[in-house]
């Protein structure tokens, strides 16, 4: 996995609730027996004007120009401001897919779906909660400064602004751990291969009909 | 002992160790597979030369893709039709058991898991989609994951977690009359918001929830996802234990009659403490439709479609106004005033036996409205489908204009050719009505299996309760 240290990005706003995973990659795009390549369809329904379909060449198909993600000023952005219940609905990661593929590295909102929220960790990608007035603030400073950018600093757990305003947030020490490191969770695991067949033992004797 | 929650009792049953900052290695029983996730989880596996921990955890099938017509003929687009050939190639290759396509035990995920009682009281069950909350109806921890955590439970049979907080939601008293498991999960969300149970797992409780049938208990866990929930979860008692006997993956003899004494003991204990704790009046709960783009956006049948202009947050009143330009509501309209195009009786939601009697039910001796152009029922197995063709509901619904199909997701999520067309406003059994859900443009509209096939017959939603 994907390391993330520090980060000193461009910051592009996304203001809307309840922004779900069939918006972020529509259920065409899942098709894919791939985990890349998902990047040119994030957002394809409010991205686009036309219909996408998978195989279908994106370079010559109509921008959406009031999407905010078309809007020149935030080319290049890896770092997506959010709201409330970001990356809710199905469990598909490739959401989290599709918005590392396009560049982002980073999402702040004020808060995530569950499932999304892991998935984005198995990714290399970021998700930082701040409380509502502090995503507020983001929302503004971003309206009103073209090129805005903040710096994410995982080890200090901050996110710094251009004026020197610093916001910090909370990361479960386990997963920072792995993110700072891109360690592979599977590999982790295996280090326990004793303890878990120890507890497949004795689960197995008090419930042996599971194993039947 | 501390009086522990039926969440407490799951989570601790399967702890293989923790980490100092609560991170836990969770034990999962069964892990159940289908085509969209899995592709990219059994690649990782096959380029880390990697093996499957217990391959007799796994049931995969199909379900997503599949077409509900002509399956004779196999799957006709190309991409869809390497996505389920994938699926059996992966299974054949590490010996996983597969429903394929045309066994009749074939279905959605989250139907045949309980159908063939491959779920049981006291599992972790685990699937690459989001609708496994489903199985908590069964006293089992369950819960959806993204594919790395596929791969992660192929690998090694665990999984990374932090517990939840415990959130009890009862209800009480009884349902009135056309009133359903449907609608208790719509209230609900309705009351808590779709991210209301976010950090939570969310125990279904009280007298109401009793009273429901195996079927009635999987609707509502199926929507506790909807509500950010990451598990939903209901006692065991009588009603679980009779519906799985005699299953074909339930234990049997000894091994059940001990089974059944351990499931008996899976019911939040007198006393346990919930972090939350919200109670609903099931005489109060009328047929639920949803008039916006978000499960939470919803309302009783007799209502009207909300006036954003009355909102006071400004984050809600945006995301009212966005949701009744995308579904092309005005505010005000009576919910029985919409007129719908579509109807799609189906999904991990509605699509089992019961589902399809209510259905049937109200259709029955009836005709589909002249403005509808299609209603169909597309059962959630292949058994599903055996069973209501002995009782006859084929008949009914076909005789009443309604498309009877083959089992799958269908247009739930439209990734097969079932789908919206853009501007088409459909009355939809399934459990999300999000922009593009049903079809880019499509206009979905949650309600009941009763509340759906009345409105076919309609034209428009009514109140099932009065008809």
């Amino acid at each position: 996995m994907k390391k993330f240290t520090l980060l000193n990005g461009l910051v592009a706003p996304l203001d809307r609730a309840n922004v779900d995973t069939d918006a972020i990659i529509p259920k065409q795009f899942l098709k894919s027996i791939k985990r890349s390549g998902f990047g040119p369809n994030l957002f394809d329904e409010w991205r686009y004007l036309d219909h996408g379909e998978p195989g279908k060449d994106n370079s010559g198909r109509p921008l959406n120009p009031d999407f905010v993600l078309n809007q020149p000023r935030y080319q290049g952005a890896q770092i997506l401001l959010a709201r409330e219940n970001f990356g809710c609905g199905s469990s598909r990661e490739h959401a989290p897919w599709a918005l590392e593929d396009y560049g982002f590295r980073a999402i702040i909102a004020t808060s995530f779906a569950d499932i999304f929220f892991n998935n984005c960790f198995k990714n290399g990608l970021l998700p930082i909660r701040l409380a509502a007035e502090q995503v507020d603030e983001l929302f503004k400073a971003v309206a009103a400064n073209v090129g805005y950018k903040l710096t994410v600093d995982l080890e200090k757990q901050t996110i710094s602004t251009p004026g020197g305003k610093v916001y910090k947030f909370e990361v479960e020490a386990f997963r920072k751990h792995c993110l700072l490191n891109g360690l592979d969770d599977i590999g982790l695991t295996l280090q326990h291969v004793d303890e878990i067949k120890t507890y497949e033992a004795k689960h197995r004797a008090a419930q042996p009909w599971l194993y039947a | 002992m501390k009086a522990q929650t039926l969440y407490d009792k799951l989570w601790n049953a399967h702890v293989v160790r923790q980490e100092a900052d609560g991170t836990a290695l969770i034990y999962i029983d069964r892990h159940l597979v289908h085509e969209v996730t899995s592709p990219q989880a059994f690649e990782g596996l096959k380029l880390a030369g990697r093996k499957l921990w217990r391959t007799a955890s796994i049931l995969a099938v199909a379900d997503h893709n599949v077409p509900t017509t002509g399956r004779a003929q196999g799957i006709a687009d190309p991409v869809s039709r390497l996505q389920v050939e994938t699926l059996d190639s992966n299974c054949a290759e590490y010996g996983v058991n597969e429903f394929k396509m045309n066994d009749v035990r074939q279905g959605i995920v989250h139907v045949i898991g309980p159908e063939q009682g491959a779920t049981l009281p006291g599992m972790t069950v685990v699937c690459g989609d989001s609708h496994t909350s489903t199985h908590g109806a069964f006293a089992a921890l369950a819960f959806g994951i993204g594919t790395s955590e596929v791969e992660h439970v192929m690998a090694t049979q665990c999984l990374l977690m932090k517990k939840t907080k415990a959130m009890q939601v009862v209800v009480d008293g009884v349902l009135g009359r056309g009133v359903t498991a449907k609608d208790i999960a719509l209230a609900v969300i309705g009351k808590i918001g779709t991210a209301g149970g976010t950090g939570y797992s969310i125990e279904f409780a009280g007298s109401a929830i009793r009273a429901l049938s195996m079927e009635g208990r999987m609707t509502l866990c199926n929507m506790a996802i909807e509500a950010g929930a990451r598990a939903g979860m209901i006692a065991a008692d009588d009603t679980t234990i009779n519906y799985l006997k005699g299953r074909p993956f339930a234990p049997q003899g000894e091994l059940w009659d001990k089974a059944v004494a351990y499931w008996y003991t899976l019911h939040s204990d007198e006393g346990a403490q919930f972090d939350q704790v919200v109670k609903l009046d099931a005489a109060q709960i009328k047929p639920q439709v949803t008039w916006g783009t978000s499960p939470e956006m919803v309302v009783a049948v007799d209502g009207r479609v909300p006036d954003p202009a009355t909102m006071n947050d400004a984050v809600k009143r945006d995301a009212a106004e966005r949701a009744l330009k995308y579904m092309g509501l005005k505010p005000n309209t009576p919910i029985a005033e919409i007129s719908i195009d579509k109807v799609f009786i189906g999904s991990c939601t509605n699509a089992r036996i019961e589902d399809m009697r209510a259905a049937a039910a109200v259709a029955k001796g009836k005709h589909v409205a002249a403005n509808v152009k299609l209603a169909m029922v597309v059962p959630g197995s292949g058994l599903v489908k055996q069973q209501a063709e002995r009782e006859g509901l084929d008949k009914i619904f076909i005789a009443a204009g309604f498309e009877w199909r083959e089992p799958g997701c269908s247009m739930c999520l439209a990734m097969n050719d079932d789908k919206l067309e853009p501007g088409e406003r459909c009355a939809s059994t399934s459990n999300r009505n999000f922009e593009g859900r049903q079809g880019q443009g499509g206009r979905t509209h949650l309600v009941s299996p009763e509340m759906a096939a009345a409105a076919a017959i309609a034209g428009h939603f009514v109140d099932v309760s009065k008809v």
